[in-house]
């Protein structure tokens, strides 16, 4: 786990409600969700797939596609709320102050382009500058990610996949944002291309003293990467707390299951935990306690009514009726 | 998990000095003088109703060891010995015509990625009862009967409500499922097992690895099981092949190789597994670069450019043997 900088809040996510308007109705994507994110500080969203790790993301950016729509809340940059602004408005804000590397970013540069000229007419969009400066500043940035400079003005298919995703991160990264959200950016790549993206991440995050959202489903990975964690079910976090507390002491059952179902290298070989059944539908979820059908502990009450937010040591809480003893 | 099943005594399968090379990008008008070695040269065996695990970085070769094991790729020199225990053995790598075809009814393999390997215009019921057909396994009569009892056994249940939906109407851990059903359908004895599960969640996949597991005790299956992933390996195999640039480098029981690695890559692969404990503090990983492509690779030890430990011996010699060294494993090193 990296050492964290000062706290003061860069981003305050307040109840944040984004639905996707589907034929069939409503898909609650996000759902009443809140937290904050200090300067310099990393914070790990982690859940199954279809969670809304990626809607999340999405919603912040305002990258929402023709159908999402924020249905509530408040997203706080520095005291500036995103949620109403207009595209124009919010165009000043991503990439300059809050940028993304996407969950495909192997995918997300233009075949006909070399990697270079995409990264400086992002630079020249967001930031004036002449193309020498630009040219250097590219220089840069690859020397940050480790990239060898010799490939910028190479095309993206003559990088490889942990090539592409360094080139993403650079290019999330020309306009030194204040936060970067980062969606499963090493899922698809092999450990030892994952090991050197975390910590190239890890050292631009501390260089630039920038806070990063790092969105993935493996604990592990987590584990390393944050100072703080979320985890999220159907559409709601139901955990948040910094990252010992919630490996220690998880207080909801989610969180516990999802830690036993993760096989390990190290150390003894317990049995992997069963998540029986799958996530719920978000276009009608579960009553009460979403996670109630697949839930070992669930009570009537859980069924019915939706579980209050139980506090543990520090920031930790979770939303549950029947919280595991710390 | 691993290691639960019964081991018998004569081997399934025995690959000897296994090799595919691959012609480097020719023109039409030239024959290549380069090749791919994409495997070069690896012997193992695998015992009947072994669970046997290759790992290793994405393009070393696991990929394309898994088709020549079962004939979906021609290898360029070695042999693949099977024995099903109802006759001699016979050396796959020159099966032809009808031969062929019954090999085929017992060894399959599931692909690397449940959204590229079913058609998507191709029902669940179709998809299934393909092998069924190709094989002539049972009367058209009964196809829907064996694919619907092949459904229930591998949780899609019930049958009656997946036979007609298309793979796009699937969660990506259903579809896995769909494409272990198809392999398992003809009652194979042998299936190659490609990342069976590295496209899908922590949840489903314990699901999934739970299922392989036990059709392999209920139905005697032996698999070659591919993976990137070391605890899926722990999880899944009794023993393992660690494979670099077409290589086997190191391979023994799971446990083995897995806590008292000897060979300087296997070293390096664990030690870039995250652990899923905040306070832990993990050793940096020693190596640097990526996998280069084995094009005509040089005659010395194939790790030699990446190798933190290697020296001028090693740049003037040959790739080194696999030896027996540690705790029973055998690596190909000559410092380990
Ligand atoms: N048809 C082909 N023609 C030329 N080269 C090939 C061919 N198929 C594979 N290769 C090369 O052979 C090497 C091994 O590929 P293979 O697909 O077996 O790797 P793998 O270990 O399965 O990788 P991954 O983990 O990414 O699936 C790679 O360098 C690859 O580019
Ligand atoms: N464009 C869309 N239209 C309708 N539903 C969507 C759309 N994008 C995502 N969803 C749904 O929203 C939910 C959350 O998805 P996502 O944010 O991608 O999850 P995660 O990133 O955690 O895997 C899922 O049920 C998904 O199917
Ligand atoms: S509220 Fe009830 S159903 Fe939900 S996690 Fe807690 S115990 Fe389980
Ligand atoms: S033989 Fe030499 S180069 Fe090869 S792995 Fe061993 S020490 Fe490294
Ligand atoms: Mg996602
Ligand atoms: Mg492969």
């Amino acid at each position: 786990m990296p050492n964290r900088s000062s706290s003061a809040p860069v981003l305050t996510v307040e109840d944040l409600t984004m639905y996707y308007g589907t034929r069939s109705g409503d898909v609650q994507a996000v759902d009443g969700v809140s937290f904050a994110v200090g300067r310099g500080e990393s914070v790990g969203l982690v859940g199954e797939s279809g969670c809304g790790k990626s809607s999340i993301a999405m919603t912040l950016l305002k990258l929402l596609p023709e159908n999402g729509r924020i249905v509530d809340g408040r997203i706080l940059l520095d005291g500036t709320d995103l949620a109403p602004l207009s595209e124009d408005r919010m165009r000043t804000h991503r990439w300059n102050r809050i940028a993304m590397v996407f969950q495909a970013a192997m995918n997300s540069f233009n075949p006909v382009y070399t990697v270079g000229d995409q990264i400086i007419e992002a630079l020249e969009t967001h930031i004036e500058t002449d193309p020498d400066v630009s040219m250097e500043r590219v220089r840069e940035l690859y020397d940050l990610v480790s990239l060898d400079p010799s490939f910028i003005g190479r095309y993206p298919h003559e990088y490889s996949g942990g090539m592409k995703q360094r080139a993403g991160i650079a290019m999330a990264l020309a306009c030194e944002p204040d936060l970067l959200i980062a969606d499963e950016p090493t899922t698809a790549l092999d450990v030892i291309v994952q090991d050197r993206i975390l910590k190239e991440l890890r050292n631009v995050q501390q260089k630039l003293n920038m806070s990063l959202i790092y969105i993935s489903h493996d604990m592990a990975v987590i584990a390393e990467v944050s100072h703080t964690v979320g985890v999220m079910y159907a559409g709601r976090i139901v955990e948040w707390g910094e990252t010992v507390d919630i490996f220690k002491n998880p207080m909801h059952p989610y969180t516990q299951t999802l830690m036993s179902a993760f096989p390990s290298v190290t150390g003894p070989k317990h049995e992997l935990a069963m998540l029986g059944g799958e996530p719920p539908n978000l276009l009608n979820p579960p009553s009460g306690c979403r996670f109630h059908p697949r839930c070992p502990y669930a009570t009537d009450i859980c069924r019915t009514d939706e579980p209050p937010r139980v506090e543990g040591s520090g920031t930790h809480w979770a939303a549950c009726w029947h919280p595991l003893e710390a | 998990m691993a290691g639960a099943t019964a081991v018998g005594t004569k081997p399934l399968i025995r690959v000897e000095g296994l090799e595919k090379h691959f012609p480097a990008e020719s023109h039409w008008f030239r024959r290549s003088d380069s090749f791919v070695h994409a495997v070069d040269g690896i012997s193992f065996e695998l015992a009947r109703g072994e669970s046997f695990g290759l790992v290793g970085e994405s393009g070393c070769g696991k990929t394309t060891t898994g088709r020549l094991l079962v004939r979906l790729a021609e290898p360029t020199g070695g042999h693949v010995l099977f024995d099903d225990g109802e006759g001699a053995s016979t050396d796959i790598t020159t099966l032809r015509g009808d031969d062929l075809k019954a090999f085929r009814r017992k060894a399959q393999m599931i692909f690397q990625d449940p959204y590229e390997s079913l058609n998507p215009r191709r029902t669940i019921f179709d998809t299934v009862a393909e092998p069924l057909k190709v094989q002539n396994a049972c009367p058209p009569l009964e196809r829907m009967e064996r694919v619907s009892r092949m459904l229930e056994m591998v949780g899609l249940t019930p049958p009656a409500t997946y036979l007609f939906r298309y793979p796009h109407e699937l969660s990506g851990g259903q579809r896995q499922r769909v494409a272990i059903a198809r392999a398992l359908v003809i009652e194979p004895i042998f299936v190659v097992a490609d990342e069976p599960t590295s496209m899908l969640d922590v949840s489903i996949r314990t699901g999934v690895m739970n299922l392989m597991e036990s059709l392999a005790e209920r139905l005697g299956i032996s698999y070659l099981y591919i993976t990137h992933d070391l605890a899926v390996a722990r999880y899944m195999c009794s023993r393992i092949a660690v494979m670099y640039l077409g290589k086997i480098v190191e391979m023994g029981d799971t446990e083995a190789v897995l806590q008292n690695p000897q060979h300087p890559y296997t070293q390096a692969l664990l030690s870039a597994v995250p652990i899923p404990d905040p306070t832990a503090t993990r050793a940096p990983v020693r190596i640097s670069g990526g996998v280069a492509r084995p094009l005509d690779p040089p005659p010395r030890c194939r790790f030699y450019s990446r190798c933190p430990i290697a020296d001028d011996f090693c740049r003037d010699n040959p790739h080194p043997p696999l030896e027996k060294k540690g705790a029973g494993q055998r690596v190909a090193c000559y410092k380990a």
